[in-house]
């Protein structure tokens, strides 16, 4: 019964086990104990009189039965095969939008590399437009699950914007990986406390981007609502505004930031990590409906997911990953674009290369901290009105105690707790104090 | 001796006028010159634009031989996201027929009858008037949310901007139609299902094919709009994702298919237009 227990059940407690049998082994002990059931299935196969096989067994010993059945038994596929099809799928046919940017290569990736099909899905994944489009299609249920910015689930759930939808995030994309990206003619005016009247793009309202912009903005004493103007701007389209002089920058994802580089457009003014190390910024997301009518499909789901994100975080498969979603049916940039942004070294548009390992990383690990941090800064910037639980909606989106067992399942380092502290531009986030850390903001809308 | 003239003087002017604008486009987007004592591995991180002052505009023959190389292949499919522009065409007809074919269905029953009874005809007068201007694409937002599908939507947004110029034009060819020949079959006793399909609709076909010519031209020019929007498939699509990766020669090329097509489109109707055209 391991996969009825609802491990993704948020309501289960965290720190506490969900109470069945199947979790309290080890996936280790579990796939060990797999393997002695498919052996003893096959022996029981060849022989099916009981005190036949215990003759053979006593004749010739345990070990070379065994061996003598694995002559003509693939024991170790048919043991691979029990492990990765526990429950028959009740959807292996599933479509997963996603925005051409590196957020998503954990997503893209996980179809040509076969992260999918090792968990017996077929992924179609489809480029979409932009994130109001992902979002309508993500609610029509025409998409089965989809990349979304990580407030985007929190804002669906609580109804700003959309209709009221309950949403998870099973496991977050990408950590870091975004930028702040001037036009050429600002290179003398690095200073945010001089960009008075100036306009920036922003991918989407419920954004990383537009709170982190919003939040070096204040930090600077400029009002990121009277002083510059903040332009919804999907993804794909900055680079081509910026080159049209329709925005002087952008806190945009990567590759778009290298590609205005890469173009002579702009400059690398700081990355993300300058303002927050660490930062979530897109999540994998689906609907509670989805997870409550599939759930053998979501966990397959969320088990290749999550494989392929720790395989991203690898410094070492950067390059290959650059080469596999570089193309025309994934981002459609230039490889030499994908591999700077995913590799950290490259051009910053100035004149100097620039190592930054810390560019970009995948950690999938959805901490409710991260979702606490999102809340205050919606409610900051009013588009909460009113009172919020911060840890009860928190901890409702974010998916972590499932996301724990997935990765520890997968051989992956997995924090213990689900909530941390951090550090945004030199201020400490205690995810305790929730109101007390929005008050604390001389600039704030609320 | 003229009419000879007259018959080879146009094309050879368009061929002239073709090659002028060629060669003024080929002469305008020559490379500057590089930029100088740039370190050659920062050189390497960078594209053609900032390494050999290539101008961000296509050449003639960049899209010329886009052009080939679409036309040797054009139905190839890497995924569902990377398909040949023979595809993504036959896409966007596919779309552009089907919202034209369910308001051709709507627009014309509804124009006779419009135009046969000015009562009726008054009283829509004012919602027509009011909805005929919409943008097509202001309705997408509405589409996507009631139907919940993206690509019904597109079809939803065809319908929608076709079907007012052949209701305004059914209507005023059937309102057109001259007395005489209206009396002559009231004095015959002919029923008003025979007069509607023998005597209104021969004599108004000429105004409806109009309708219907200005209808998918219009079609066609919002189809590029409307999947530019939600994207997956279709020649917009094609336009919106080379345009995301500032390839403008491939722009360029969805552009000439664009307009080849909808003049195909525009010629098939007009010669249906002629076909059911009568003098007196």
């Amino acid at each position: 019964m391991s996969f009825q227990c609802e491990i993704f059940d948020p309501s289960v407690t965290h720190g506490q086990s969900c109470g069945c049998s199947a979790h309290s082994v080890s996936a280790k002990a579990g796939d060990a104990r797999l393997s002695e059931v498919v052996r003893s299935a096959a022996l029981r196969a060849v022989f099916p009189d009981a005190r036949q096989r215990r003759g053979f067994l006593k004749a010739v010993g345990s070990a070379t039965a065994l061996a003598a059945i694995s002559q003509f038994l693939p024991i170790e596929t048919i043991t691979a095969m029990a492990a990765d099809a526990p429950k028959a799928l009740e959807k292996p046919d599933l479509k997963i939008g996603f925005i051409a940017i590196t957020c998503a290569s954990p997503i893209i990736m996980a179809q040509p590399m076969g992260f999918y099909s090792k968990y017996g899905l077929n992924v179609e994944v489809v480029k979409t437009a932009g994130w109001a489009v992902v979002r309508d299609k993500a609610l029509n249920h025409e998409y089965d699950a989809a990349h979304l910015l990580s407030p985007m689930p929190f804002a669906i759930s609580l109804g700003l914007g959309s209709v009221q939808q309950d949403w998870q995030i099973p496991a977050i994309e990408n950590i870091n990986g975004q930028a702040i990206t001037l036009a050429m003619a600002l290179k003398d005016r690095r200073d945010p406390k001089t960009w008075k009247g100036l306009r920036f793009g922003i991918p989407f309202d419920y954004s990383m981007h537009n709170y982190l912009l919003r939040y070096y903005l204040a930090e600077a004493g400029l009002d990121p609502d009277t002083d510059v103007q903040l332009r919804v701007i999907p993804p794909p389209e900055m680079v081509a505004n910026l080159r049209a002089g329709n925005i002087d920058g952008f806190l945009g994802p990567d590759p778009v930031n290298q590609r205005a580089v890469y173009d002579g457009l702009g400059f690398i003014h700081i990355l993300s990590r300058d303002i927050w190390n660490g930062h979530p910024c897109c999540a994998f997301g689906t609907s509670k409906a989805f997870i409550e009518q599939n759930p053998n499909t979501f966990l397959a789901l969320s088990r290749a997911i999550i494989d392929a994100t720790g395989f991203a975080n690898r410094a070492e498969n950067r390059a290959e990953i650059a080469k596999v979603i570089a193309p025309a049916n994934y981002l459609n940039q230039p490889e030499i674009v994908v591999t700077q942004a995913l590799t950290g070294t490259y051009a910053d548009g100035l004149g100097n290369i620039i190592k930054q390992p810390l560019r970009a990383g995948f950690d999938p690990f959805p901490w409710d901290s991260f979702g606490v941090w999102i809340l205050t800064q919606m409610k900051r910037w009013g588009q909460i009105k009113g009172d919020v639980d911060y840890a009860a909606v928190a901890n409702k989106v974010m998916l972590a105690t499932g996301a724990r067992k997935q990765m520890e399942g997968l051989g992956l380092a997995a924090p213990a707790s689900n909530s941390k502290t951090f550090v945004v531009m030199g201020k400490p986030f205690d995810p305790a104090k929730p109101a007390e850390y929005v008050a604390s903001f001389p600039i704030k809308r609320t | 001796m003229l009419t000879k003239r007259s018959i080879w003087a146009a094309p050879m002017l368009s061929a002239l006028i073709l090659v002028l604008f060629l060669a003024t486009w080929q002469l305008a987007v020559r490379d500057t010159s590089p930029t100088a004592g740039m370190d050659p591995e920062y050189a390497k991180l960078m594209g053609a634009a900032v390494n050999t002052g290539k101008s961000a505009m296509p050449t003639p023959l960049d899209v010329g031989a886009k052009l080939v190389a679409a036309v040797m292949d054009p139905f190839y499919d890497n995924g569902p996201n990377d398909k040949g522009v023979g595809t993504q065409l036959a896409y966007s007809l596919a779309r552009v027929l089907l919202g034209f074919g369910l308001a051709a269905i709507v627009a014309i029953p509804a124009g006779f009858v419009i135009g046969m009874s000015p009562l009726i005809g008054a009283a829509l007068n004012p919602f027509i008037q009011v909805l005929k201007p919409v943008s097509p694409l202001a309705w997408m937002p509405i589409a996507l949310y009631t139907i919940k599908d993206s690509n019904k939507s597109a079809i939803f947004v065809i319908f929608i901007c076709s079907i007012w110029p052949m209701l305004m034009n059914t209507a005023f060819g059937v309102a057109g139609v001259r007395r005489e020949w209206l009396n002559v079959a009231q004095t015959l006793e002919v029923s008003a299902w025979r007069k509607a399909i023998f005597v209104i609709l021969p004599a108004a076909a000429p105004t409806i094919f109009t309708g219907m010519r200005i209808s998918i031209g219009i079609a066609w020019l919002v189809i590029v709009a409307a999947e530019m929007l939600v994207g997956g498939t279709g020649i917009g699509y094609f336009v919106w994702n080379q345009w995301n990766n500032l390839s403008l020669a491939d722009i360029l090329l969805g552009v000439l298919l664009i307009g080849v097509v909808g003049m195909a489109l525009d010629r098939l109707l007009g010669l249906c237009a002629s076909a059911v055209t009568w003098r007196e």
